[in-house]
């Protein structure tokens, strides 16, 4: 996948110098980023660079202070979560954000429940479809009756990606999303993200690991303290010069420099 | 049976390693802590039994009349809990939010000055009814839902919103509540209270009779099997595990054996002979010489704490609104992510539980027959107690209804019990206290098990 994209296409999301600041800290200064439609763009940077919270602004998680988003070429105006579902934005959060006492079904439909003709839950056709969509991610996966808390790391998991892409998200957000697994389960995640995008759903991955980032990705975006150091293609750089991003903000020349990237005397 | 579950081959191979409970636990899916809190109230029950029965010098088998396990004192004992019961169901969904709410009782107290003061005085004196108009314990009852849903309301809305903790928001309403109950008529009683709204608080009239004690019986028995069969319908229907034929007869069988006991028990009751000879003389009967036994039957305020509970069990399992109450006290950012608007939950949660502490002061001041300040004082306590008895868990996002009701009855039969042998009340307040602590260790030691 690493056909030129053609400069006429929209984008799926433009996201023009977004700022945000936490009492006087400014997690987000002034960051650009945009994502085209079956494009995997990895975010990279160290732990308290801005991913996170840059991705959160997209997920309606925080409120933005300034900049604006393009959704397919139109400003959108997020400001909670329902609004970025809205806008066919789903997420996976590092943390999975699950309801640990209801059980996988709960959790798939949280806040979009299926309801009855007579307005109460339906539960059975919940579980229906709730099979259906870990049959394809994780056909072993029986536990249905169970709430989320007893099952494992990996099963967690997969009820957090399925709970994604069930509502036929077009863009996904994926914060650390094999952190919490072993081998296997981080290969199908792999394979499900290879699956998304050549159904033309762009994917916004973060990632620690640059292995899986190069494997996967078809652009990296590196962030540090908050600003947006360089945006590159995978082919364009190599690993070595995305971790000098990564570690002294070192713009490779295979990159757009972004605004945070070292300013040095040329 | 071929059909028990999806996968029998498997499931037969683990079945046969479990023991003979644990097989009958998965077979008839009740829950364990579940059969534990009605084992411990047996045990208590009993225990009152032979306690009262000794202390008078009786075989506990003759089942004397001053003794525990009597209709009598098991009538007393269901109307008794009523009140409790409605407000710990909605403590429960209180809790499960992670919350708390230590205002009820002081919240009951005043919404059932308000009440009385409504019906004997405002609406005879200023809106000019005479004494008697039906219509007078239908606008005091509603006046008092207003005030409850009001209260809730506002509490709520200063959690919610504003941010402050329920534990200090309630603890002002505490004070702030008891104070306006004062307030309202300088401290003096109100009494005697409407004769329609006093049908609230149970006594013989307050009672539905033997007839319709059956009825209510009968179809809560049809209500039981229909629930059953049409649960095993869906399973099938959707091709989920089915529970063996067997389980669901036993279950049938036993939730209906429960009922029509209940249903005897409370004919089994009858009028205390003054009433009765009134009635005869009113009705133009002629008493027969061994006395006329006319049955109690099941309490009006019972039925009614029976049906807060179908309709509180119905809005935890089947709403959305009680799957998000659920989901925001198992993972409150979770919740929120998902795009549920939680303090809008949270303060409607708070009204449910005003609008309960108002049907718990309409039976608690009916059957006093009065409406006083200390109404419902340290109420709040067994309220909560009742819950976390019931498997509330504290730290939110577990809990039960029925566990609810259960836990008060739990309270109100120790605490009855007590009285009934004697015990002086600071004695009682001990005992209260030691066994909610133990209760929740107990809980603790479970949680960790399972």
């Amino acid at each position: 996948m690493t056909d030129k994209i053609a400069p006429a296409a929209t984008a799926l999301i433009d996201m023009r110098n977004i700022s945000i600041a936490f009492g006087g800290i400014r997690a987000v200064d002034d960051a650009s980023i945009d994502l085209f439609p079956g494009e995997v763009v990895a975010l990279l940077g160290h732990n308290g660079a801005g991913k996170s919270t840059l991705i959160k602004i997209l997920s309606g998680a925080y409120k933005r202070d300034a900049g604006q988003i393009f959704v397919n070429g139109e400003e959108a105006s997020i400001s909670n979560p329902r609004d970025a579902k809205k806008y066919g934005i789903e997420t996976i959060y590092q943390t999975l954000a699950l309801a640990d006492n209801v059980d996988a079904a709960a959790n798939l439909f949280l806040g979009r429940e299926l309801m009855t003709a007579w307005g109460t839950l339906d539960d059975v056709a919940m579980e229906a479809e709730a099979r259906k969509v870990m049959g394809r991610l994780n056909p072993r996966f029986q536990r249905f009756k169970e709430p989320v808390i007893k099952l494992s790391g990996g099963q967690r998991q997969s009820v957090a990606i399925a709970r994604a892409i069930l509502f036929n998200a077009r863009i996904l957000i994926m914060d650390e999303p094999t952190a919490a697994l072993g081998p296997q389960e981080t290969a199908q995640v792999g394979e499900l993200v290879k699956q998304l995008k050549s159904d033309g759903i762009g994917i916004f991955l973060i990632s620690h690991d640059i292995h899986d980032v190069f494997e996967l990705a078809d652009r990296v975006c590196v962030m540090k303290n908050g600003q947006v150091v360089g945006t590159a293609r995978t082919t364009d750089v190599t690993q070595d010069e995305v971790l000098g991003m990564i570690i002294l903000g070192k713009c490779p020349p295979g990159a757009i420099p972004g605004p945070g990237a070292l300013k040095i005397a040329a | 049976m071929t059909d028990t579950t999806s996968n029998p081959q498997a499931d037969t191979a683990r079945a046969s390693e479990l023991g003979v409970v644990a097989r009958f636990l998965k077979a008839t899916e009740i829950d364990t802590r579940m059969l534990g809190m009605v084992g411990a109230l047996l045990i208590i029950w009993i225990g009152l039994h032979v306690i009262s029965s000794l202390r008078l010098g009786v075989n506990p088998l003759d089942f004397d009349s001053r003794t525990f396990l009597t209709p009598r004192n098991l009538w007393n004992l269901s109307v008794q809990t009523s009140a409790v019961a409605i407000m710990a169901c909605g403590m429960v969904l209180v809790i499960v939010m992670r919350n708390i709410d230590l205002s009820v009782g002081s919240a009951e107290g005043l919404i059932g000055m308000v009440m009385g003061f409504a019906q004997v005085h405002f609406l005879v004196r200023f809106v000019g009814l005479e004494l008697g108009n039906p219509w007078i314990w239908v606008l005091a009852l509603v006046i008092g839902l207003a005030l409850g849903l009001l209260i809730g309301a506002f509490q709520g809305f200063v959690i919610a919103y504003l941010e402050v903790p329920a534990f200090i928001v309630t603890l002002g309403g505490l004070l702030v509540w008891r104070g306006a109950a004062w307030w309202v008529t300088s401290g003096q009683t109100v009494a005697p209270l409407d004769a329609t709204f006093q049908l609230m608080g149970g006594g013989p009239s307050g009672s539905i009779g033997a007839t319709w004690s059956w009825v209510v019986g009968i179809v809560a028995c049809l209500a039981v099997v229909f629930a059953l069969f049409n649960g095993r319908v869906q399973r099938k229907r959707f091709r989920f595990p089915l529970r063996p034929i067997w389980a669901e007869t036993l279950l049938g069988v036993v939730t209906c054996a429960v009922i029509m006991g209940a249903v005897w028990l409370a004919n089994s009751y009858p009028w205390p002979i003054g009433i009765v000879n009134r009635y005869a003389a009113a009705n133009n009967i002629t008493v027969p010489e061994g006395g006329l036994f006319i049955a109690h039957g099941i309490a009006i305020p019972v039925l009614m704490a029976i049906a807060v509970g179908l309709v509180m069990t119905f809005i935890t399992n089947r709403t959305r609104f009680g799957r998000y109450v659920f989901a925001i006290g198992g993972n409150p950012e979770a919740a929120n992510l998902a795009g549920i608007n939680t303090r809008w939950i949270t303060m409607k949660v708070f009204m449910i539980m005003g609008v309960l502490a108002t049907i718990a002061a309409a039976i608690s001041s009916a059957r006093q027959n009065s409406a006083t300040n200390v109404l419902g004082t340290l109420d709040e306590l067994l309220v909560i107690a009742a819950a976390v008895i019931g498997g509330t868990s504290l730290a939110g996002g577990s809990g039960t209804i029925i566990g609810a009701m259960l836990g008060a009855l739990l309270m109100q039969s120790l605490q009855s019990g007590m009285v009934l042998l004697g015990v002086d009340s600071p004695l009682q307040s001990i005992v209260v206290g030691a066994v909610l602590v133990i209760a929740v260790w107990l809980d603790t030691v479970y949680r960790k098990r399972v």
